[in-house]
């Protein structure tokens, strides 16, 4: 058994000795004897990408990195950095506040190991903005099983927020989240693959927008938000080869849906179809149609008519129906020194639009509306 | 203390899975010489970390619900 290698540190020999027993108790055998197969480190992949959202009279757009390179074959090594240069008039900025621009840069560092069939992710983020922090660090283990047909996977992150406001110095509260996965990966024949996953989530501390009004009774007030938030996920997800026997250009449809309740009351149902085709040995086509429709929460109000210990006029907690259709295409490069690389260039294209069924325009008095184009451009490759 | 979001059902969840795994025969019904097609690209359920990172990222500012996307990221104060 791997753990039992003198090779290994004399902690993590002890801590197998006293695991194993037990979890052969509890009947995870596959765990505490994995098969002789072992998992792949995840393989060297670079991606550079150009991305620009425009759409309620918000633009964000910038660029982002990601490397990722293995050491030794035992560990993978992965840095990112994502900016986000924002460019907000949202119908919340027009209406109760004054336009605004800022940056957003994200750093990532992650370091993946592979032990038999088990592989382990550890990371660490930060996001920097002039008015908030959040800081975060996550650890995945998973797990095949069945022979490599099954992969469960286990997952926790802890995140830290500071929040503070534009012009003053220093921080005035917090927030701290954390979040529980749990999922399985299945394959169900030589032609489908299925997944399901589950995440809970917890928020505590400051969860709202310094920034934001609400109003009750046609006056504008500061929004008052619970401190806390408990949120669960579900969703089941699967993939399936549709192409003809011996057929040159293959194709696949893929059908995910969401479920989504937390104890604001927000309930969100999604679900998202898509076709993929390959177009000769260079191109890969992909067209997705999404579909989502959420609930309120208890405490959101266009316009309140009494008194409540909490109220919003969030967009977001709001209710309201959201559709998006994407098409994307990934093009190998031809060339030597491309094809030596696995260089790919890829562009997505995602159109938007949101139907608010609460929320009101206050310039009109109509049901506010908005269209978006969510633009991606990537390049990636193999180093 | 953090409010709780049954993380010890999630355990148990997940250790009744492994379990159920581990109980069962290990002979997989798809044998790894069947796997040719699950190993194309469009099988794949992300292709593209920063671009799924990305896609998330608008949705999750825009919408009340998140999580369970399979999608890793840290927080920000973008809403």
């Amino acid at each position: 058994m791997a753990a039992t290698d003198p090779r290994w540190p004399r902690w993590a020999r002890a801590l197998w000795a006293v695991a194993a027993p037990l979890l052969k108790l509890l009947g995870l055998t596959a765990l505490a004897a994995p098969a002789a197969r072992a998992v792949d480190l995840p393989q060297d992949h670079e991606e550079a990408l150009i991305h620009l959202y425009n759409g309620g009279g918000v633009k964000a757009y910038g660029p982002a990195l990601l490397v990722r390179k293995s050491v030794a074959d035992k560990v993978s090594l992965t840095g990112s950095v994502y900016v986000d240069m924002v460019s907000n008039a949202s119908i919340d900025v027009v209406t109760t506040a004054s336009p605004f621009r800022e940056n957003r840069v994200e750093w990532g560092l992650g370091v993946d190991h592979v032990e038999q069939d088990t592989l382990m992710h550890l990371g660490v983020s930060r996001s920097t903005e002039p008015d908030y922090v959040a800081s975060a660090a996550n650890l995945d283990v998973s797990q095949d099983v069945f022979g490599g047909m099954s992969t469960v996977a286990l997952g926790f992150t802890l995140g830290q927020d500071d929040v503070g406001r534009h012009g003053e110095t220093g921080y005035f509260d917090h927030a701290r989240h954390w979040q529980y996965r749990l999922g399985l990966t299945q394959i169900l024949s030589p032609r489908w693959i299925a997944s399901v996953n589950g995440e809970a989530i917890a928020d505590e501390g400051y969860l709202g927008n310094p920034y934001r009004v609400a109003r009750v009774f046609g006056a504008y007030v500061p929004e008052r938000m619970p401190r806390t938030r408990t949120a669960r996920a579900l969703q089941l997800r699967v993939i399936g080869d549709i192409s003809d026997e011996g057929a040159s250009d293959r194709s696949a449809v893929r059908a995910s849906y969401r479920y989504y309740r937390d104890t604001w009351a927000v309930q969100a149902h999604t679900l998202e179809l898509g076709y993929t085709r390959h177009f000769g040995p260079d191109w890969l086509g992909d067209v997705a149609l999404r579909l989502n429709h959420q609930g309120a929460a208890l405490f959101f109000s266009d316009n309140a008519q009494s008194e409540t210990l909490y109220v919003t006029r969030n967009r977001q907690l709001s209710a309201f129906n959201s559709y998006a259709l994407a098409g994307k295409l990934s093009y190998t490069l031809p060339g030597d020194t491309a094809q030596r690389y696995g260089l790919q260039l890829n562009a997505n294209l995602e159109l938007l639009s949101f139907h608010y069924s609460e929320f009101t325009d206050i310039r009109t008095g109509q049901l506010y509306h908005f269209n978006g184009q969510n633009l991606q451009l990537l390049l990636t490759g193999k180093f | 203390m953090p409010p709780s979001p049954q993380p010890r059902a999630l355990l148990l969840l997940g250790l009744a899975l492994a379990g159920v795994c581990g109980g069962c025969s290990t002979e997989p019904w798809v044998k790894p010489y069947e796997r040719e097609r699950l190993a194309d690209p469009m099988m794949q359920f992300s292709r593209e970390v920063l671009a799924d990172k990305q896609r998330d990222h608008v949705y999750s500012v825009r919408e009340g619900a998140r999580g369970a996307t399979g999608v890793q990221g840290g927080g920000c104060g973008c809403n």
